[in-house]
């Protein structure tokens, strides 16, 4: 018997449902009706992105819930099962939805028609929505929509998810909608309950369709074709996605100089102020030297990580991230894994928990877990500010010529690194650890181009800025917190010389560490460092500032970390450190969503113990080439 | 004939995708992405080395296959 018991309670609103073919647009519709204001979280116990916003029309609220974009219902991968589940109404803790929104790309009928006839079989209430109408219009596709609402006998409309106002047309019509029980049912045709497999047959619906229509001619965008030309030209393509990467690079350190400034000098304002109104307590040094210094060393990096999203993110909506991973498949295919894992790759550049949630679209297992062991070797934004401290305290700025500049080449070194490493492992795993099936699939679309939206690219920018700005808030600032306790208690005794933190709990726990890693030369202020950087990497740098604040060589906060890091370490130390965040293990977030995404201990205890061993060896070479080469 | 032999820029039509033992779902999920038979294929291009993977052009969306999922797809010559 299964447990009935547990009762949901779901708010009365009625619950809108997007159904959509990826890259029909679903995504930008959702983002036009809903507004900025959405919830994203996980479906319960699966880490498949649920979101939700909601609509106000007049005094109507209607939830909108935009579900995993799925080729057919038929539930196969974790998306569709999520999918399907939801119209079904068996997803746990989701209620049924009212009406199902069924979002098709206006140019590509043929394929997205077949999903219509899946939602219709499931007896949900539905609307079609034509998204993409304007290139439909611009390039001549004559849709009839009387017909094409009398060949689905389902309401149709036009909208354009890429424009304001483009939903209008669909916002009249839930406006007019009768949400009562009888006023639903009218929406929906056919009673059954199981989605079956009927691809075959569904087609023959849909030809039978589009040649009544006199839709049957295939007319492909001409436009992405002619760009494809170009972009993926076997000499031309490889060379372009080179420079587009390097030069995205270059921006993140170019560009954030103004914002970077700025966020520093607010910091330093506001710890002067604090230390001058405030009177003498601990309280004053736990907030100027723990929160204020802490948060403030983090935040500075702030528009570093926006801009590397900022360009992932307008590369993905104009779709030329598949074809990224088009091109690099080969390279990809040499060390055993497939093109499929270059966009979590790529978005572990930004932050690898998206990533690895991320290889969930690889469909061979093996080529998923290994994608999950590399990708921490991806330089993830976290370490950036790392980076951004260290090249900025030891390497000089200095044009080389040709508009480059030689910080931002160490930096460019610094993620190839990660990137030879990764392919390194990879090809390791692929030698001595010995697959089922040598068949790694690629399958992934090449959708057309699209100019990305503004508005998408805005939407997406806030959402991962609340994400990082809750990690400041929540994980970055109780670390520091704890952190300024074991570095300020126990006191020093009366009378003492040396600085103070050397008597604290840090100062021994770090002296301790100091031990193990002396032969990599790592001082013991980077030692105690180290371990709340376990947590979240880029705590290392508030850690830093917090450490040599306390220390007393620094006079308030982060800001005076370059100078003071400049004088007390040997460049070799520096470089060292540099290639120990190339390899050292992801933060604490990183391992639980591995652990979380492989159902186990195993793997995440198999990526820890390789990627200590491996950053220590990295570290250990780096130290001692670097003083061979007297850099001390 | 399968997908993989075609030649560049020459269209035909799925005849049906084969079966594959080892990995059943792989066939299914041709078909979910557009190899129904019938449908008008082309090769738009190739990798220049090794000549993997594929770009091709299945009614009319783009999709990215590797030449051992290609060879699944059994060709026939376009009929009306």
């Amino acid at each position: 018997m299964t447990d009935q018991s547990t009762i949901h309670f779901y708010p009365k609103e009625p619950l809108i449902a997007l159904v959509g073919n990826p890259n029909c647009g679903k995504t930008s519709l959702f983002n036009l009706l809903t507004g900025g204001k959405q919830k994203v979280a996980n479906y319960a116990g699966v880490t498949v992105e649920r979101k939700e916003g909601k609509l106000t029309l007049g005094n109507q609220v209607l939830r909108i819930l935009d579900l995993p974009g799925v080729y057919s219902l038929y539930p196969r991968s974790l998306d569709e099962r999520i999918t399907c589940n939801v119209l079904l109404g068996r997803a746990t803790g989701e209620k049924k939805p009212d009406l199902v929104l069924c979002i098709l790309d206006a140019t590509n009928l043929r394929r997205n028609l077949r999903l219509v006839l899946a939602v219709k079989r499931m007896g949900l209430p539905c609307i079609v929505v034509l998204n993409m109408m304007d290139v439909a219009q611009k390039r001549g596709i004559p849709i009839n929509l009387a017909q094409l609402e009398a060949e689905l006998q389902l309401p149709v409309i036009t909208t354009v998810g890429v424009q304001t106002h483009g939903d209008d047309a669909l916002r009249q019509k839930l406006a007019s909608m009768d949400f009562s029980k009888p006023g639903l049912e009218q929406l929906s045709m056919i009673h059954q309950d199981a989605p079956n497999l009927q691809t075959q047959a569904d087609n023959e619906v849909v030809r039978g369709i589009l040649s009544r229509m006199g839709l049957d001619q295939l007319m492909a965008d001409p436009l992405s074709d002619q760009i494809d030309r170009v972009l993926l030209n076997s000499v031309m393509g490889p060379l372009i996605l080179f420079v587009l990467l390097f030069l995205i690079f270059q921006a993140v350190f170019s560009w954030a100089e103004v914002p970077k400034d700025l966020i520093q000098q607010a910091t330093d304002w506001i710890s002067q102020e604090a230390l001058e109104r405030l009177p003498d307590h601990w309280l004053r040094s736990l907030l100027v030297y723990g929160v204020i210094a802490g948060v403030g060393g983090v935040l500075v990096f702030l528009p570093q990580i926006l801009i590397l999203f900022f360009f992932i993110l307008v590369l993905e909506e104009s779709g030329y991230l598949p074809r990224a991973a088009y091109l690099l498949d080969r390279l990809m295919g040499s060390v055993g894994l497939s093109g499929r894992s270059f966009i979590p790759l790529l978005s572990s550049f930004a932050c690898a928990i998206p990533g690895i949630m991320a290889t969930r679209t690889i469909s061979n297992a093996r080529d998923r877990l290994v994608t999950i062991l590399i990708a921490p070797l991806m330089t993830c934004s976290a370490r950036l500010p790392v980076y951004a401290l260290l090249i900025g305290a030891f390497i000089p700025s200095r044009q080389l010529g040709f508009g480059v500049e030689l910080q931002g080449l160490v930096l460019f070194i610094l993620y190839l690194a990660g990137i030879l490493g990764a392919m390194g492992v990879a090809w390791v795993l692929k030698k001595y650890a010995n697959s089922k099936s040598s068949f790694h699939p690629l399958m992934m679309e090449l959708p057309s181009y699209h100019l990305p939206g503004l508005k998408n690219v805005a939407i997406g920018l806030w959402q991962r800025m609340l994400i990082f700005l809750g990690r400041v808030g929540g994980t970055i600032l109780f670390l520091t917190i704890a952190l300024w306790f074991l570095a300020s208690y126990p006191k020093a005794p009366i009378g003492s010389i040396g600085p103070a933190i050397e008597y604290s709990f840090a100062g021994m726990l770090g002296k301790l560490l100091a031990v193990i890693f002396k032969p990599i030369g790592f001082n013991w202020e980077i030692s105690i460092a180290l371990v709340p950087g376990m947590a979240a990497r880029e705590v290392i740098v508030s850690s830093l500032a917090t450490v040599y604040a306390l220390a007393g060589q620094a006079s308030d906060s982060a800001q005076a970390l370059a100078p003071i890091i400049q004088k007390s370490w040997s460049l070799a130390t520096a470089l060292s450190l540099l290639a120990w965040f190339v390899f050292a293990p992801q933060c604490l977030s990183t391992i639980a969503t591995v652990k979380r995404e492989t159902g186990g201990y195993k793997i995440p205890i198999v990526m820890l113990a390789y990627l200590f061993g491996l950053a220590y060896c990295a570290s250990y070479v780096t130290y001692h080439v670097a003083l061979y080469f007297g850099l001390s | 004939m399968t997908l993989d032999q075609l030649a560049n820029n020459i269209t035909m039509q799925v005849k049906s995708v084969r079966s594959f033992p080892e990995l059943p779902e792989i066939p299914h999920q041709l078909e979910e992405i557009g190899f129904i038979a019938g449908e008008s294929v082309t090769i738009l291009r190739r990798n220049p080395v090794g000549g993997d993977p594929l770009m091709v052009r299945i009614g009319l969306s783009t999709f990215a296959l590797r030449k051992k999922e290609a060879s699944l797809i059994e060709l026939e010559d376009i009929q009306q």
